[in-house]
């Protein structure tokens, strides 16, 4: 189990300090995805960047608990696999030296047994083909795919997800999320997904949380019943729509503004 | 392989239209300073029998030595200003006060410094480039996308890591092009800095026939100056070809 307590970050210029997200607590149950939804410039990419240790916390905690065992979360310590919204292949790299990279950086041995595993995923993903190829070299879809084969080899304790899927178009879109679901059943690692889409959050989150446009304030959470299901018929997933579109806009006024690019 | 086809041809066009200028400048002006190019090339014989391997060798070791101290130098402080503010805010001022000082003018304090043979020659380029290096260094550090970082640091990567798999890869590109550059104010400095305390060196060569007045002889040294400095860049194009393959998309 993954648990944010009162966790504050704040972006430092040179003379003051601006608190991005203040006094944020969450939980993630151990092999489920978390799906936040919040509108642009809530801090929603402040708290990936946070997990990801690219930025000090400046209170409160972050622990991984497994089996009543309290450690703080690290880079160094914990696996964490990130997917920006652009991706972040290392241009300079080949779609291969990409997968492999977060694996070298922590001198993993590559087994065969391990191998296997990878050329599962690359197949799994359709990347088999492209991994002599530079980033430059491959369309959207395919940096996209070759994203999530990275993070998959890498078999993270934590996946960190910042709007993976927004650069696609809609159809390359569904398909990547099917994907992207099917793969992430195997090893079922600790997911936080950031999102603008409600469509995506009730697709991919075990839970959904909608953050505020003030400091990172939780205005919202529930678990999700609809998680897995692309298409539910039922009238509940309407009404579980419509309210997350709710608690989405601002304080209730001006609804329909964030989900103009839904599908 | 087509790349290097278009660059021969490049060379040769250039090559023949220079040629061309300088000769209707033989016909028009009627001075020895300008002598018929045919007697130019016809001269290469002499200067071959005169050892010009020796100097071209002695010049490019002077310029290696001086490019690759500037790039050891120049590219960790680059790299230091990118990520060290405290490091830019000590630098930056006085990167930015010495870098239109004319380092030549320097050339007697080197002298007494590094001696009259090879160290003072090193130096001079050295100071001249070095600039250009940790400018650019600096310059390419502070444009790499920060999302290369952050799928870097959250996997576990040290310092010494994101140098070698972010840092120094980002930056190779725009490393080459301001090395294209230096080499060719290293090839001009050749001129100043081997007037003095050598026998070997295109420079000398060039100096030492113009002060014999033997026009024929130093003309031929200038286009061999200007060979080699083409054959540099051409040499560093391909190299950077080979290396950055990554930053040509449709490669």
């Amino acid at each position: 189990m993954l648990v944010i307590d009162k966790v504050t970050v704040s972006y430092k210029t040179k003379k003051s300090r601006t608190p991005v997200i203040e006094g944020l607590s969450l939980q993630i149950e151990e092999g489920e995805v978390l799906a936040v939804l919040g509108p642009s410039g809530c801090g929603k990419s402040t708290l990936i960047n946070a997990l990801a240790g690219m930025l000090p916390l400046d209170g409160g905690s972050v622990d991984s608990v497994i089996e009543g065992e309290k450690r703080p979360l690290n880079p160094r310590t914990h696996k964490i696999g990130v997917i920006p919204q652009n991706c972040g292949l290392l241009p300079w790299k080949t779609v291969g030296e990409n997968c492999l990279l977060p694996l070298k950086l922590r001198r993993e041995p590559v087994t065969e047994e391990r191998r296997r595993e990878i050329s599962g995923i690359c197949d799994a993903l359709d990347v088999s083909r492209l991994l002599r190829r530079y980033p430059a070299q491959l369309s959207g879809g395919q940096v996209q795919r070759a994203a999530l084969a990275r993070a998959f080899i890498f078999n993270p304790d934590l996946l960190l997800m910042d709007e993976p899927f927004s650069a696609l178009d809609a159809i390359t879109r569904q398909d990547a999320r099917e994907l992207f679901l099917r793969i992430w059943k195997r090893n079922r690692p600790t997911t936080i997904l950031v999102t603008h889409s409600i469509e995506e959050a009730l697709y991919l989150g075990n839970t959904v949380v909608v953050m505020g446009n003030r400091r990172g304030v939780l205005r919202y959470s529930i678990k999700n019943p609809y998680f897995g299901q692309s298409d539910p018929e039922a009238v509940d997933y309407l009404t579980a729509k419509r309210v997350l579109h709710e608690k989405l806009g601002p304080e209730g006024e001006r609804r329909g503004d964030i989900e103009q690019t839904a599908e | 392989m087509n790349r290097l086809l278009n660059k021969c041809l490049l060379f040769l066009q250039g090559f023949l239209l220079l040629n061309v200028l300088w000769f209707l400048a033989y016909l028009l002006m009627h001075t020895t300073v300008i002598p018929d190019p045919a007697v130019i090339y016809r001269n290469f014989g002499t200067a071959f029998s005169n050892r010009i391997f020796l100097h071209i060798l002695a010049s490019l070791k002077r310029i290696a030595a001086g490019l690759g101290l500037s790039l050891a130098v120049g590219v960790p402080v680059g790299i230091l200003m990118a990520y060290s503010g405290s490091a830019n805010k000590i630098l930056y001022p006085l990167i930015y006060f010495s870098y239109p000082i004319p380092k030549t003018a320097f050339l007697p304090v080197a002298m007494i410094l590094w001696g009259m043979r090879d160290g003072s020659k090193v130096a001079i380029i050295f100071l001249i480039i070095v600039f250009q290096v940790i400018v650019a260094a600096r310059d390419s550090v502070r444009n790499i996308d920060p999302s290369v970082y952050l799928v870097t640091v959250s996997a576990g990567a040290g310092p010494a890591q994101i140098i070698r798999h972010i840092t120094l890869p980002a930056i190779l590109p725009e490393l080459f092009t301001s090395i294209r550059v230096s080499l060719g104010t290293a090839v001009s400095v050749l001129f100043f800095v081997e007037g003095y305390g050598t026998k070997y060196g295109m420079g000398y060569y060039i100096l030492d026939a113009w002060s014999r007045i033997d026009y024929i002889d130093m003309y031929t040294g200038i286009i061999v100056i200007s060979i080699v400095g083409f054959a540099l860049f051409v040499a560093i194009d391909l190299l950077s070809d080979l290396l950055c393959r990554w930053s040509r998309p449709l490669g």
